[in-house]
């Protein structure tokens, strides 16, 4: 190591990312307050993306022409794999949540356990998970509820063959084998695309058929902050992949650096951990 | 070292400011239940134990900012490292706190046992006031602050109890084991009396316990203490603790007054006892919302000349009774008596020139209740 | 001892940079970018993003400092005099928020970009156009959280702990806009963190091993893990918000189901880390002056971060001292109170190795080192009435009064606010090249010392004796200690203007200052040039034979 670490020259994209981000933002709340803007949310969010890519742009091109040593490739990995635990310790918020509300705040209601005096007020509830009937009338619960054995096992499936799939690839372009590795990656995103097709039609569902909406109890809450973000993460998680397709069909990677691949992939497998935390415990349990 | 000195003195004073300070009342009371006292002496104890400590490690540190300043030639040392005293001074701290903990979770386990009550009060905040139901009694009202806005803005002399005097104090008796059952209409509240060592949050939607003794009787001030909005400083706590006859006195009075309100629900009221008795409503329930000339502000509406309520009695019912949701507007159907609320209503509806003349019967007011 | 040092250019350094504050006229003379404005903008260069964000830090320290001005001018006597409990409510929230979020956290990120390169010897930070990324969108979270006060309806209006209900049904509508900044100053902090940890875990000159790192360094490495650990649990706290607010959902509502206690629950498991992620860089800071002014190491290196470490853990399973009176089962107030109280073990250690580097050692008084000698006693007084507070039956009577309200400023201003002064003057002269101006800065200290203890301590007693905290007006009994406090804020407010004295007479000139520019100091960042060029150890210094002696 000898003064190799690469400090690049000035660059506008953080500024501009930042800027972007705040335009984004504040499109989305005059959106959600006021109902206009969604002008501004858009030109935001399409500001945020142009950024992004901008950004990462400059950093293939310089990948490219080699200015990384081995020091910045571990910067890389620390980086990322704190940015994962960053986000496990999102997850384990809503986790955290479903985990309290079941164990603790319905019992309660219900008039079990240490604050069961709470069912002076909802004399007339039961707890049950699902919760199909909230402690307020006013507020209708679902009325039917999604079987872990029908499309969310589905997906279970499509989720863990691409998991599987992704690691085959990762090996192919270990060994150099670009075309194999080209293949498996896209059967990988297909699979991811296939995952998100089926929640869209499971989220149909529970709208139209099930009752579970968001503001049907803590039930649709948590069913749709759960799989909710983690959709949204899937859907970078495609994005991501998809770049990275794109990458080697121009000819980027090779046998020992591949980073960006990579921690794709470790995102990839993280999205697939969190996938089987939901399906156990929004689903089956 | 003029700095030293200076230091010295300083801490000094203050250390000595502290105890004066305590013993001169600016201190938690001792209260009046056992518990208070226990608490008390909780108190009193973790502090002097603070305060020794402090005392030698001070010492030690002013000792050595003193004796080994550089201008007065002193040499560094070099030593960093001395496994006896540190494990030293891990192990006492640990041994100190041990000590603390034991009479804490003492106290603390019977604070936690209500069992055993003499009576149940329920009590529901609701932003800006207190609501308190002796359950099984059927003896129910609110509780509102009574000091005058005029002393607030200070226009008036603030008189001995300002901003801790309420129309309706919680009466309660001495010597019986009273528990408390603590909710909430809207955002939370927390219900503080210090001389009772009571402070509860009140949750909306669930229900938390607490219990009192009082050993002594007496009137005794405590204040909302969890932030739930405009006017969480004007939430105050009395409670009036009476000897039991007294008490007995004062709730078979209570008891006949809300007989004689529920058997006057079926009866024809007149316009001016509704008036007087919806003033009276109006002004420790509505106005601080609303303004006292139902003027409003900000998010509350105005009620003086407000075409939709005037125009549309049932709208105005309905709003006062079942509240609107998600908006500070409660439904007063739950706490205010047919009677109350109908009185309310027509006050709401001639006061400051509205005039409709409307006259809402309590009756009236008790069908939309059942 | 002086580890080698990277090829010097004297006359190519000398007026590299003085990034103590913008604005400098001739410092890009030697510098390949862009010029003026763009250049602040688009750096990647750590001492400038420190700079940026010191600056940050100190605009925000003003305007939340304004905010506690209203809150005390309001205070100064019973009655409502000044502002309406509308306006007053939202002062309060808004002057908590700016402290926590727009003052300390970006001061401590600040500190840690400037010096953290120097002191493990690194060409700069690892990532350093995240770490652009992260300080610029700090003024658009708080240009955002600001510009709610001229929303209808007002700022935030709920405390800086915004509890449900109050926050979600009973909110103003700018609600959501300050959930969204509180969305992207999080962001900053989460990546600011990963760029702390990666630098400090990478980037190391070779031969230098965790145990040889300054402890800045490594209270840094843990306090960044914790804003990683619980950044991302209050951004899923303010979106379920959000979704309580927009969508319709039930979280915090229990006629759907939910529990307004959860949403404590999940805020505290991120609120109390936050208080440690505040001081644990000011023991950093701390115990660097320290063993300088007192020219002797540091005592019980090693003890020092283990017991950081453990204030880290331990921090994780307290949170709940914050809800004592919340209405929670006694198992769980037994735990957390045990688990409270036990923090007074670690903190303990440090505070006692600072008493005992003093003792035996050569003792001077500069200022920074006053300052950290005010911080060890004061931070002290506030961590005993942290231990009192966890006693659970006495909390019962403490809670939400001014008895919290003198322990937290204590802790975070002689506490944190203090450290962060004191760090300022100590690296001054390594960052413009002169030293303070002395004799402002023992005003300076000795203001705010009076300042601090007139403001702060009263509280106790107004606490003990029954205020409760966020009201715009109390009983009479109250006054004479409120006016006392009112009075002491204004002093120590204005004491700061002689800090910003200080700091632009520092930046212009000066004394100058050596490398090395404290006699006692031994670590990595004095060997380099005063002030510091703007590229330094772009050959990493071989530190393997050098390693200074920590045990
Ligand atoms: C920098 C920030 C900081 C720090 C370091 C601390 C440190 C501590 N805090 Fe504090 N705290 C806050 C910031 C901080 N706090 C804030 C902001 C709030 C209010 C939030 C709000 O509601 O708005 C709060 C509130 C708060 C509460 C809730 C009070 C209430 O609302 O009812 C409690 C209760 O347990 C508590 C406890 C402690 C303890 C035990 C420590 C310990 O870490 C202290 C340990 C230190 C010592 C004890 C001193 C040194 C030790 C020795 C010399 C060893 C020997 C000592 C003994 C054996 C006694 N704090
Ligand atoms: C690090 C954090 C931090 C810091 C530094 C401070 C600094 C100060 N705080 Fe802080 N405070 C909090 C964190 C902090 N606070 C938090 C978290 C709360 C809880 C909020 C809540 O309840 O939700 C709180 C609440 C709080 C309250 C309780 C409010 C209430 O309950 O209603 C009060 C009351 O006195 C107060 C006062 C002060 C004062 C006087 C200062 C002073 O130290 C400020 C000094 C600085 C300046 C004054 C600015 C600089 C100077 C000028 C601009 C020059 C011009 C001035 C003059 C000429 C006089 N604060
Ligand atoms: C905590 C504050 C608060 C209190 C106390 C309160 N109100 Fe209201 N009230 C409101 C708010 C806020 C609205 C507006 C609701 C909305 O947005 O539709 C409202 C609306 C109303 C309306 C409908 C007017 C309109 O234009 O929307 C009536 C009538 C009314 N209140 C009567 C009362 C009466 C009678 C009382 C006392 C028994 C009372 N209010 C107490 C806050 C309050
Ligand atoms: Cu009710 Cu504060
Ligand atoms: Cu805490």
């Amino acid at each position: 190591m000898s003064g190799s670490y690469y400090v690049p020259e000035t660059s506008k994209w953080p500024a501009l990312g930042s800027a972007a981000v705040g335009v984004m933002m504040i499109g989305l709340g005059v959106v959600l307050v006021h109902g206009v803007g969604s002008l501004i949310m858009a030109l935001g969010t399409v500001a945020v993306l142009a950024v992004m890519w901008f950004w990462f742009r400059d950093v293939v091109i310089e990948s490219r022409q080699g200015l990384y040593d081995a020091q910045m490739d571990r910067s890389f990995r620390w980086g990322m794999g704190w940015f994962i635990f960053s986000e496990i310790m999102f997850f384990a918020a809503f986790f955290g949540t479903l985990y309290y509300v079941r164990t603790f705040a319905l019992p309660w209601l219900d008039g079990e356990g240490a604050k069961g005096i709470a069912t002076l007020l909802w004399p007339d509830f039961t707890a049950s998970w699902p919760l199909m009937n909230p402690p307020d009338s006013s507020i209708s619960g679902p009325h039917d509820i999604v079987s872990p054995w029908q499309l969310p096992l589905v997906n279970t499936l499509f989720l863990v063959t691409s998991s599987i799939t992704l690691t085959v690839s990762h090996e192919a372009l270990k060994e150099g084998l670009r075309a194999t590795a080209r293949n498996w990656l896209i059967v990988t995103l297909v699979l991811g695309a296939c995952f998100l097709i089926v929640q869209g039609v499971e989220y149909y569902e529970a709208y139209t058929h099930y009752g579970i909406t968001l503001d049907a109890g803590i039930y649709g809450s948590t069913f749709f902050l759960l799989t909710g973000f983690h959709g949204f993460h899937v859907t970078i998680g495609v994005v991501t992949l998809a770049v990275m397709l794109a990458r080697i069909l121009k000819g980027h990677f090779s046998r020992d650096d591949h980073f960006a691949f990579e921690a794709g992939a470790w995102y990839w497998h993280f999205v697939d951990v969190v996938w089987i935390g939901l399906f156990l415990f929004v689903y089956v349990f | 070292m003029r700095a030293m000195l200076a230091w010295v003195t300083g801490m000094g004073v203050s250390w000595l400011l502290a105890p004066a300070a305590l013993a001169n009342g600016w201190n938690m009371p001792k209260g009046v239940t056992e518990i208070s006292r226990d608490i008390y002496s909780l108190h009193m104890t973790i502090f002097w134990i603070c305060v020794v400590i402090g005392v030698v490690v001070f010492a030690v540190m002013f000792y050595s900012l003193f004796r080994y300043r550089r201008s007065q030639g002193a040499k560094a040392d070099n030593f960093h490292e001395h496994t006896t005293v540190e494990v030293l001074w891990t192990t006492i701290p640990l041994l100190i706190l041990v000590g603390m903990a034991l009479p804490a979770t003492a106290t603390l386990q019977r604070m936690y046992d209500p069992s055993g009550a003499d009576l149940d009060v329920m009590v529901t905040g609701q932003q800006w006031r207190w609501h308190y139901e002796y359950m099984d009694e059927g003896v129910s009202f609110t509780s509102s602050m009574s000091t005058p806005t005029s002393q607030i803005s200070g226009e008036e002399a603030r008189g001995e109890n300002y901003l801790l005097d309420v129309d309706n104090p919680l009466v309660l008796p001495v010597d019986q084991k009273v528990r408390f059952l603590l909710t909430s209409d809207d955002v939370i509240h927390s219900w503080w009396v210090p001389e009772l060592a009571v402070k509860q949050d009140a949750v909306p939607g669930f229900v938390n316990e607490n219990w009192v003794r009082i050993e002594e009787p007496g009137i005794y001030r405590g204040q909302c203490t969890e932030l739930c909005g405009k006017d969480h400083a004007f939430m105050p706590v009395v409670v009036h603790a009476m000897e039991q006859d007294e008490y007995d006195e004062w709730l078979a009075e209570r008891k006949a007054e809300a007989e004689a309100e529920a058997n006057s629900v079926d009866r024809e009221w007149e316009m001016d006892e509704l008036m007087e008795r919806g003033e009276q409503v109006y002004g420790s329930v509505c106005a601080t919302c609303h303004q006292q000339d139902g003027s409003g502000s900000g998010q509350f509406p105005a009620l003086a000349g407000n075409d939709q309520m005037l125009d549309d009695v049932d709208w105005h019912k309905d709003v006062v009774v079942n509240g609107v949701s998600g908006t500070p507007m409660a439904a007063f159907g739950g706490s205010l008596s047919a009677v109350e609320v109908a009185a309310v209503i027509t006050y709401e509806r001639n006061a400051w020139d509205n005039d409709t003349g409307d006259v809402v019967q309590p009756s009236e007011i008790q069908e939309m209740l059942e | 001892m002086a580890p080698k040092l990277p090829p010097q250019h004297p006359l190519e350094h000398s007026t590299a940079t003085t990034a103590g504050q913008a604005h400098e006229h001739d410092d890009h003379h030697h510098y390949g970018g862009p010029g003026g404005i763009k250049r602040w903008l688009l750096t990647t260069n750590h001492k400038e993003i420190g700079s940026l964000y010191l600056i940050f830090s100190l605009s925000m320290f003003f305007i939340g400092g304004i905010f506690a001005l209203v809150v005390r001018a309001e205070l100064f006597q019973p009655g409502l005099q000044l502002v309406q409990p509308e306006f007053f409510n939202q002062m309060t929230t808004m002057h908590g928020l700016i402290m926590v979020f727009g003052a300390v956290m970006p001061a401590f990120v600040g500190l840690a970009n400037w010096m953290i390169p120097l002191q493990v010897g690194a060409p700069d930070m690892a990532l350093p156009r995240l770490n652009n990324f992260s300080f610029w969108l700090l003024p658009v979270a708080f240009g955002l959280l600001l510009s709610t006060l001229f929303m209808p309806g007002g700022a935030p209006n709920f405390g800086w702990t915004f509890y449900a209900p109050l926050s979600t049904d009973y909110g103003p509508p700018s609600t959501t806009f300050f959930i969204f900044s509180l969305h992207i100053a999080g962001i900053s902090s989460i990546l600011g963190a990963i760029n702390i940890i990666a630098t400090i875990l990478n980037m190391r000159a070779p031969g230098m091993r965790m145990m040889d790192m300054p402890l800045f360094v490594w209270t840094w490495l843990i306090t960044a893990f914790l804003l990683i650990a619980v950044m991302p649990v209050l951004a899923g706290v303010i979106t379920m918000m959000l979704m309580d607010i927009n969508f319709g959902t039930s979280f915090f509502d229990a006629g759907g189901g939910g529990d307004p206690v959860l949403f404590q629950h999940l805020f505290w498991f991120f609120g109390h880390p936050e208080v440690y992620i505040m001081i644990l860089p000011a023991f950093g800071i701390v115990s660097a002056i320290v063993p300088t002014f007192a020219r002797k190491p540091l005592f019980g290196y090693a003890s020092m971060v283990y017991a950081t470490a453990s204030i880290a853990i331990l921090s994780f399973l307290v949170w709940v001292h914050h809800m004592f009176v919340v209405g929670l089962p006694l198992a769980a107030e037994l735990f957390f109170m045990y688990t409270t109280m036990l923090i007074a073990v670690p903190t303990g250690v440090k505070v006692f190795n600072w008493v005992t580097t003093l003792f035996r050692g050569s003792i001077t008084f500069e200022t920074p080192m006053l300052f950290s000698l005010a911080f060890i006693v004061m931070f002290t007084i506030g961590g005993f009435s942290g231990l009192m507070l966890a006693i659970v039956p006495a909390d019962f009577q403490y809670h939400d009064t001014y008895f919290v309200v003198a322990h937290f400023h204590y802790v975070l201003v002689p506490g944190a606010i203090f450290a962060i002064i004191a760090g300022v003057y100590y690296w001054l002269p390594k960052w413009t090249g002169h030293y303070p101006d002395e004799r402002l800065g023992r005003w300076h200290f000795w203001l705010s010392v009076i300042g601090v203890n007139l403001t702060f301590f009263p509280m106790h007693f107004s606490g003990l004796a029954g205020m409760p905290r966020r009201i715009p007006d109390y009983a009479l009994q109250f006054a004479d200690f409120n006016m006392v406090s009112s009075l002491g804020g204004f002093l120590f407010g204005a004491s700061q203007l002689l800090f910003v004295a200080v700091l632009i007479k520092c930046v212009r000139g000066g004394e100058k200052a050596p490398a090395k520019a404290w006699e006692g100091a031994e670590d990595l960042e004095w060997s380099v040039p005063s002030p510091a060029p703007l590229h330094t150890f772009e050959t990493p210094p071989d530190m393997t034979s050098q390693a200074p002696q920590r045990h």
